[in-house]
């Protein structure tokens, strides 16, 4: 790099405060930084823990699906695209599962939560974690079907939490990650445009994605004991609420595309339990091989 | 992804390719930073953003097609800059510039 190129970006990293660290950017602030991490009175620690599971849970599992088409995507600048969305992702559920070791007080940071809980214990909802591709379940197409329906609801909820949850911890994580989501939507709606809208074989395999994850969209929408608890203490939203709003997203997308939504029933779970039951699909459990043999062969290993 | 470009001007592999050009948080102007390829412009914008914005490096951001740029070539560059060179009545060096005025 010659000196002019140095000193472009010298221009363009100006630090906007006086100890930022180049190698991790500038001007970067703590999400959580002054926010009050105490148990709001009244509510359940168990609870509270197992609803930062859940969010927790789908955004690391979901991270770890887009994390696999590095070096697979179709042109380098999508490669990258996928790796930034998965690694908003990961940071997410990086705040999200320390809180819920904290707030549960039995000494679990976030790495003892991703990295040693078992299938059953995990609580993510089952559209994370299927094989969208670059895996044998899916292609882009599917990926980016996906991508629009979590990002749209992930985003519908996100934001009623940032706007008012009871839980400062939750309102912040929240409010970091609806501009975050906002973009991932952004980019699923782009591409679900140019598919959907491009050529006879692009629009067939877009619609093919769409069926591929719709038996998984009405889970989404689909309560659980504990949110319904936290929903009326102020704390969690009802996903039952987000439907319409979520609904009325993905219809102007589809149709600006050439598409609807699929006319499939939900893919009921054993007995009614869904992931947030933590029972899953039997892609977890290859998932959970991949993202946990490392650090379960070398427990405490560091860089 | 790989059309034969159909007339639309793409090129038979891949996507057209993009000059990016960044603002600053506090820069004056857009400053050129790279290219990518992308398959329109509005993908080029996010693409950009994706790849040349990941430091807080910016707060706009410009793409061009690399085609609409007019380069002035390297084979003529001494009939183009040379002349400049000796002509030091062209540059402002014969007065003081006063402490106070840090951006002349």
């Amino acid at each position: 790099m010659d000196n002019q190129d140095g000193s472009v970006y010298a221009v363009l990293g100006e630090q906007t405060d006086e100890d930022g660290r180049w190698a991790f950017g500038t001007g970067f602030h703590d999400p959580l930084s002054g926010v009050d991490r105490a148990v709001p009175a009244g509510v359940d620690r168990a609870d509270l823990a197992a609803y930062c599971l859940m969010l927790g849970d789908d955004a690391l599992v979901l991270s770890q699906r887009l994390a696999e088409w590095c070096s697979r995507a179709p042109e380098l600048e999508e490669d990258v695209a996928m790796a930034n969305i998965a690694l908003d992702l990961l940071g997410q559920a990086r705040l999200l599962l320390t809180r819920a070791g904290e707030v549960e007080g039995a000494g679990r940071d976030e790495d003892a939560l991703a990295y040693f809980r078992d299938e059953h214990e995990f609580r993510n909802v089952r559209l994370a974690e299927i094989d969208c591709g670059p895996g044998p379940g899916g292609d882009f197409a599917t990926t980016i079907a996906r991508l629009l329906v979590f990002s749209s609801w992930r985003l519908a909820l996100f934001s009623r939490l940032a706007a008012g949850s009871a839980d400062p911890v939750l309102a912040a994580v929240a409010a970091k990650g609806v501009k975050e989501l906002a973009y991932h939507r952004d980019h699923a709606a782009q591409w679900t445009l140019r598919l959907g809208d491009g050529t006879e074989h692009s629009h067939a395999r877009m619609r093919a994605g769409l069926d591929r994850v719709w038996p998984f969209v009405d889970e989404l929408f689909t309560p659980h004991e504990v949110e319904q608890r936290l929903a009326g203490q102020g704390i969690a939203v009802d996903p039952a609420e987000l439907r319409s709003e979520v609904d009325g997203v993905l219809d102007v997308v589809l149709d600006r595309a050439g598409l609807s939504r699929p006319a499939l029933p939900g893919l009921p779970g054993p007995a009614g339990r869904l992931g947030r039951d933590g029972v899953h699909t039997e892609a977890m459990g290859y998932l959970l091989a991949e993202l946990q043999h490392l650090a379960r062969a070398m427990p405490g290993a560091r860089w | 992804m790989s059309g034969d470009g159909g007339g639309t001007g793409a090129p038979a592999r891949g996507w057209p390719l993009y000059e990016v050009f960044v603002r600053g948080k506090r820069g004056l102007n857009h400053v050129h930073v790279g290219s990518l390829h992308a398959p329109d412009a509005d993908m080029a914008l996010r693409n950009a953003r994706d790849l040349y914005t990941r430091r807080n490096e910016g707060v706009s951001i410009w793409v061009v097609p690399a085609e609409a740029i007019t380069a002035s070539s390297p084979d003529e560059k001494d009939p183009f800059f040379a002349p400049a060179g000796d002509k030091v009545y062209r540059h402002p060096t014969f007065y003081a510039i006063p402490d106070d005025v840090p951006h002349l």
